[in-house]
C-alpha cells in the first residue's frame, strides 16, 4: 500500500468530485451574545462567524464593547445570554484555560505577561502546557528541546537576543511582540488580538503586520484595532461595532463605503475624508 | 566557572555541617537538629510564598501532622526511623492534599487568612485530643533506630546527621521541583493567573500539587524534629512559630529557597541560643532585627548587594492583592 | 425561656468579650480596609493599654483616676499608631509590612515584659463598677455591663464620625480613590496617619477597658491579635458594621459556644472562620469600597 493511498486528500478530479468537501464550517460561533454589567449593556446581542483562516477585524469607536466581546469569546468573562461554539462545540460554559487548550487564545490590551520570568521562560510556558507536562515536578532531557522550541519562536518575532533578559527591561513594543510569542506558542487555531499596535512605534506596527501576514493559513485571527491602516492590510472581513452592537459586516471596501459605520466613527457624511471619503 | 560556585559553595556548607557533631559539645548540636528540621519547614513554606505566590501560615499544620504521626509510629508500631519518616510524609501528604483542596481556591490574603485557620485548627485539636497527649505534648517516644532490629540511636550526634540527612534530602527535592516544568509553572500562577490560562493551564490544578508537595515536606521536617526531640508538643505548632516561619522566608528572600534557610537560621539562632547569652532578650534582638532588615534587606538576605553577581534574585513578593 | 435563663450569663459574657472586641478590631480593620497595612503588631498596642491599667489604676479607684487612665491609654495607643504610619510609609509589599510590623510588637512585647515581669498582674475595676446587678433573678458583674455599654457608645461614635461628618466623608473618599483626594489637595498620608492612630489609640483603650476582665500578662498580645484577625475576617475588611458583627459572633462562640460545647469550642471558631473564608471571601459585612472588594 503505498502512502498515496493511505491519505485522504481526493488525488484525482474524479475522486475530488466524490469526496466532494462540504462548505467550511465555522470555527468561531458567536450567536446573540449579551453581556450586562447591572444596568450597563457592554454588548448587545451580537452575532459573530469566524471561518477557520479567517483574516477577521473588529472595529469601532471607543467604548463599543470591542474588548468586551473579546473577553466572553476568549472565556475570561461569562456572557449574560447568547452561545458560544468552538470547532463545533458549545464552550460557552467552558473557562478561559479550556478555551485555549481548544485552541482559542488571545493577547490583551494591557500585556498581560509573566513578569518575574525571563522572556523565554514566558515562551516555555507556553510551549510546555502545549507539549510538554506542565506538572512534572523533575527535570528532564526533553525539557531542553521545548526550551529551544521557545527560543525559536523568539526569534520569529524578533526577540531571540533578549531571550535571558527579564520581562521589565523589555520596551512596551517588545512586550507586544513577546506576547504574541507566547500566544503562537500555543499552536492555536484562532487568535484574538485585542489593540496589539496601540503604543507602538511605525516600525514596530510594521514588524507586528508582517508578523501577522506570515501566520499559517489555517490559523484564524481576529484583530481589535483603532490603526485603520493596519485594518485594512491584515483584514478580509470586518466587523464594526458600535455601543454594543453590531452594525455592520463586510469586505473592507463594503465597510468602507456603510453610511452606518461612517456616521458611528465620524458623525456627519464627510465624504472627503482620507479613510472613508471617495468611495461614493 | 562562576557557574560551579554555587554547587562548591554548596558542598562546602554541606562538609562543614556534617562535621558539626565532631567539633561541637552536645547542646550546640541539638540546636543546630532544631535549626534543620525548622529550616525545612521554612523551605515548604517558601515554596508556597516564594515561589507560588501564596503566602502560608498553614504549613505547620502538616509539620504537626508529620511529628505527632512519626511519634505515633515510634510509640505503637516501630522505631525504624525510615518508617517513621515515610509514615509521616505519607500521612501529610494527604492532609494536604485534602485541605488545599479547599484552600487553593484562594488566593491573596484570603487564603493567607484560610491557612491560618487551617494551622490554628491543627494546633488547638492537637491541644484537645488524648491520643497524642492533648495539651502534655506526646511523650514516652522510644529511641529511635535505623536498621531493622538495630540499637536505638540516642547520641545526639547520631540524631543530627539523620536530621541533617532529611533536611538535605528535602532541600535538594525542593531544589529540583524548583528547576522543573511544574516549577516554571507555580512562578507562572505567581506572576500572572490571567496569563497561564491564557495558554490553557488551569492555575488550580498547579497550586494543588505544588501544596500537596509542600505539605510532604512539612512533614517530613516534622518527623525529624519529633526525632531530635523524642517529644512532640502542641506548643511546636503554635501560630507563634507559624508566624516565624513566614517571617524567615521574607527575612532570607522569598522564592529563594537557601535564602529562606539562612532566615530560618538568624530567626532560631537568635531567638533560643543567643537569648541565653542576652538575659533572655532574644526576641527583642529578633524584633530589632526584623525592622532593620526591612529597611536594610528589601529583598532579604538572600537579595543582598554582594550576592547579586552570583544569584540574580528573583522579583519580591508583590503585594497579597485583593480579596478575590 | 429556660434556655435563656441557664445561659443569660453567658450571653452576656459574650456581648462583654464582643464589645472589647470590637474596640480592638475595629482598628485593625479600619487600617487593613483603608490602608491596606497589614498590622501585626496590633495585639502589643492593645497590650501596652492592658499594662497601662495595671500601672494606673490601683485597688478601689475612682472613676477620675479611671477615666484619666483612659485619656493616657488613648493617647499613647495614638503616637504608637503614628510611629507605625510612619515605619510603613514606604513599605508597600504586605509580607515585608508583617515582618516590620512582627518585630515592632516583638520589641514592645519584651520591654513589656521587662517592665512588669512574666506573671499575671490583674488590674482592679473603678471602686463604683465594682459589684454586681441583679438580672432577672441571676447577678452579674456591673463592670461588664459598663463595658458593654461603652464600647456601644465608641461604635455609635465611631460610625457618626466617619459616616456623617466632612472628616469621615474624606476618609471614606481616601479609600475609594485615594489619588482623587490628592488631587484635591488634601494630604491623604495625613489622613491615613489619623486612621491609623485612631486605630490604634482605640486598640489601647480596649486593652485598658478588658484589663480588669482579662488581667495582663505576656503572650496576651498574640492571643488579642489572633482574635482580632478572626474578627476582622469573618465581618469584613473596613466597616465598622462588619467590624461590630465578627466581634459578636467571636465573643459569643468564645463564651456561649465553649458553655455549650466545651469539647468542640476550640475549633469551632477557626472552623467557622475557614467556613466564611470559603464561601464570603470578603467577610460577612465588608465595606462597599475597600480596594478589597472593588478590585476584580
Amino acid at each position: 500500500m503505498s502512502a498515496r493511498a493511505l491519505s485522504a486528500a481526493p488525488v484525482t478530479a474524479a475522486e475530488a468530485e466524490l469526496t466532494l468537501q462540504p462548505p467550511a464550517a465555522p470555527l468561531l460561533v458567536a450567536e446573540q451574545v449579551t453581556l450586562r454589567y447591572g444596568r450597563l449593556t457592554a454588548v448587545d446581542s451580537v452575532d459573530l462567524r469566524i471561518l477557520p483562516g479567517a483574516r477577521h477585524a473588529l472595529i469601532g469607536p471607543n467604548g463599543a464593547g470591542k474588548s468586551s466581546l473579546f473577553s466572553v469569546l476568549s472565556g475570561a468573562v461569562r456572557a449574560t445570554s447568547g452561545r458560544i461554539g468552538f470547532a463545533g462545540d458549545d464552550v460557552s460554559s467552558a473557562g478561559e484555560a479550556e478555551r485555549a487548550r481548544r485552541g482559542l487564545v488571545r493577547t490583551y490590551q494591557h500585556s498581560t505577561l509573566f513578569l518575574g520570568l525571563s522572556v523565554v521562560d514566558n515562551v516555555r510556558v507556553a510551549v510546555e502546557r502545549r507539549a510538554g507536562h506542565p506538572l512534572r515536578p523533575w527535570p528532564s532531557r526533553a525539557d531542553r528541546r521545548l526550551a529551544s522550541e521557545a527560543r525559536d519562536r523568539l526569534d520569529q518575532v524578533g526577540l531571540g537576543s533578549r531571550a535571558e533578559d527579564p520581562v521589565s527591561a523589555l520596551s512596551h513594543g517588545e512586550r507586544r511582540q513577546l506576547e504574541v510569542a507566547v500566544v503562537l506558542a500555543c499552536e492555536p487555531r484562532l487568535v484574538l488580538f485585542d489593540e496589539p499596535t496601540a503604543g507602538m512605534s511605525a516600525a514596530e506596527t510594521q514588524r507586528f503586520a508582517e508578523v501577522v501576514e506570515s501566520l499559517p493559513e489555517d490559523m484564524a485571527t481576529v484583530i481589535v484595532e483603532h490603526d485603520l491602516d493596519v485594518v485594512f492590510r491584515l483584514a478580509d472581513r470586518i466587523s464594526v461595532l458600535a455601543a454594543g452592537r453590531l452594525i455592520a459586516e463586510g469586505t473592507p471596501e463594503q465597510v468602507r463605503a456603510d453610511e452606518r459605520v461612517r456616521e458611528a466613527y465620524l458623525g456627519v457624511d464627510r465624504s472627503d475624508d482620507p479613510l472613508f471619503g471617495g468611495q461614493g | 566557572m562562576k557557574r560551579w560556585l554555587p554547587m562548591l559553595g554548596g558542598i562546602a556548607v554541606l562538609l562543614v555541617l556534617a562535621a558539626l557533631p565532631l567539633l561541637l559539645t552536645a547542646y550546640p548540636v541539638s540546636v543546630a537538629s532544631r535549626i534543620l528540621a525548622f529550616a525545612l519547614l521554612v523551605v515548604s513554606v517558601d515554596l508556597l510564598t516564594g515561589l507560588t505566590g501564596l503566602p502560608s501560615l498553614g504549613q505547620i499544620a502538616y509539620f504537626g501532622v508529620g511529628a505527632y504521626t512519626a511519634g505515633l509510629v515510634g510509640i505503637h508500631w516501630t522505631s525504624n526511623l525510615v518508617v517513621q519518616l515515610g509514615c509521616g510524609v505519607a500521612v501529610a501528604l494527604v492532609v494536604a492534599a485534602v485541605t488545599g483542596a479547599l484552600a487553593v481556591r484562594t488566593s491573596g490574603v484570603v487564603f493567607l487568612m484560610v491557612t491560618l485557620a487551617i494551622g490554628e485548627l491543627t494546633h488547638r485539636v492537637a491541644d484537645g485530643m488524648t491520643l497524642v497527649g492533648a495539651s502534655n505534648g506526646l511523650a514516652g517516644i522510644p529511641g529511635p533506630t535505623l536498621l531493622p532490629g538495630g540499637e536505638p540511636i540516642v547520641l545526639v550526634g547520631y540524631l543530627y546527621w539523620w536530621v541533617l540527612a532529611v533536611s538535605v534530602l528535602g532541600f535538594t527535592a525542593a531544589v529540583i521541583v524548583s528547576r522543573s516544568p511544574l516549577g516554571r509553572s507555580m512562578r507562572a500562577v505567581r506572576e500572572s493567573p490571567t496569563r497561564l490560562a491564557a495558554v490553557g493551564q488551569r492555575g488550580y490544578a498547579v497550586k494543588l500539587v505544588a501544596y500537596a508537595f509542600a505539605g510532604a515536606l512539612a512533614g517530613a521536617a516534622g518527623t525529624a524534629w519529633a526525632v531530635q526531640a523524642r517529644f512532640v508538643s502542641p506548643g511546636d505548632i503554635a501560630f507563634s512559630v507559624s508566624a516565624l516561619a513566614l517571617l524567615s522566608v521574607v527575612l532570607g528572600g522569598a522564592g529563594t529557597l537557601w535564602g529562606p534557610v539562612l532566615g530560618a537560621a538568624v530567626v532560631v539562632l537568635v531567638r533560643d541560643w543567643l537569648s541565653g547569652y542576652l538575659d533572655g532578650h532574644g526576641e527583642l534582638v529578633l524584633g530589632l532585627l526584623f525592622v532593620v532588615a526591612v529597611f536594610l534587606l528589601p529583598r532579604g538576605i538572600a537579595g543582598a548587594r554582594a550576592w547579586r553577581p552570583a544569584v540574580a534574585p528573583p522579583s519580591a513578593p508583590h503585594s497579597l492583592g485583593s480579596i478575590a | 425561656m429556660g434556655w435563656l435563663d441557664a445561659n443569660l450569663i453567658s450571653l452576656l459574657n459574650g456581648v462583654a468579650l464582643a464589645g472589647l472586641l470590637f474596640l480592638v478590631a475595629v482598628g485593625l480593620s479600619l487600617v487593613f480596609g483603608t490602608m491596606d497595612v497589614l498590622n501585626l503588631a496590633h495585639g502589643a498596642v492593645s497590650l501596652l493599654g492592658a499594662y497601662l491599667g495595671v500601672a494606673l489604676l490601683d485597688p478601689g479607684h475612682g472613676l477620675g483616676a479611671y477615666a484619666l487612665a483612659a485619656l493616657v491609654a488613648m493617647v499613647c495607643g495614638v503616637a504608637a499608631g503614628l510611629l507605625l504610619t510612619v515605619l510603613t510609609q514606604g513599605v508597600r509589599d504586605h509580607l515585608r509590612q508583617a515582618l516590620l510590623t512582627l518585630g515592632v510588637a516583638l520589641v514592645a512585647a519584651d520591654l513589656l515584659r521587662e517592665a512588669f515581669g512574666a506573671d499575671v498582674r490583674s488590674v482592679p475595676p473603678p471602686a463604683l463598677l465594682d459589684g454586681s446587678v441583679d438580672l432577672a433573678g441571676q447577678t452579674y458583674p456591673t463592670y461588664r455591663l459598663w463595658v458593654i455599654g461603652a464600647s456601644t457608645v465608641v461604635g455609635l461614635v465611631l460610625y457618626v464620625l466617619l459616616e456623617r461628618t466632612q472628616m469621615g466623608a474624606v476618609v471614606r473618599a481616601t479609600v475609594a480613590d485615594r489619588a482623587m483626594v490628592e488631587a484635591l489637595g488634601i494630604r491623604t498620608s495625613w489622613v491615613l496617619g489619623g486612621v491609623f492612630g485612631l486605630g490604634a489609640g482605640l486598640a489601647s483603650l480596649g486593652g485598658l477597658m478588658a484589663s480588669p476582665v482579662l488581667g495582663a500578662q505576656p503572650g496576651l498580645d498574640n492571643t488579642v491579635l489572633l482574635l482580632a484577625l478572626v474578627v476582622v475576617v469573618i465581618g469584613g475588611l473596613g466597616s465598622i458594621r462588619g467590624a461590630v458583627l465578627g466581634a459578636l459572633l467571636v465573643g459569643e462562640v468564645q463564651t456561649l459556644g465553649v458553655s455549650l460545647l466545651p469539647e468542640q469550642a476550640s475549633f469551632l471558631l477557626f472552623g467557622a472562620m475557614a467556613l466564611v473564608l470559603l464561601v464570603r471571601p470578603a467577610g460577612l459585612l465588608p465595606s462597599a469600597f475597600s480596594p478589597a472588594v472593588t478590585a476584580r
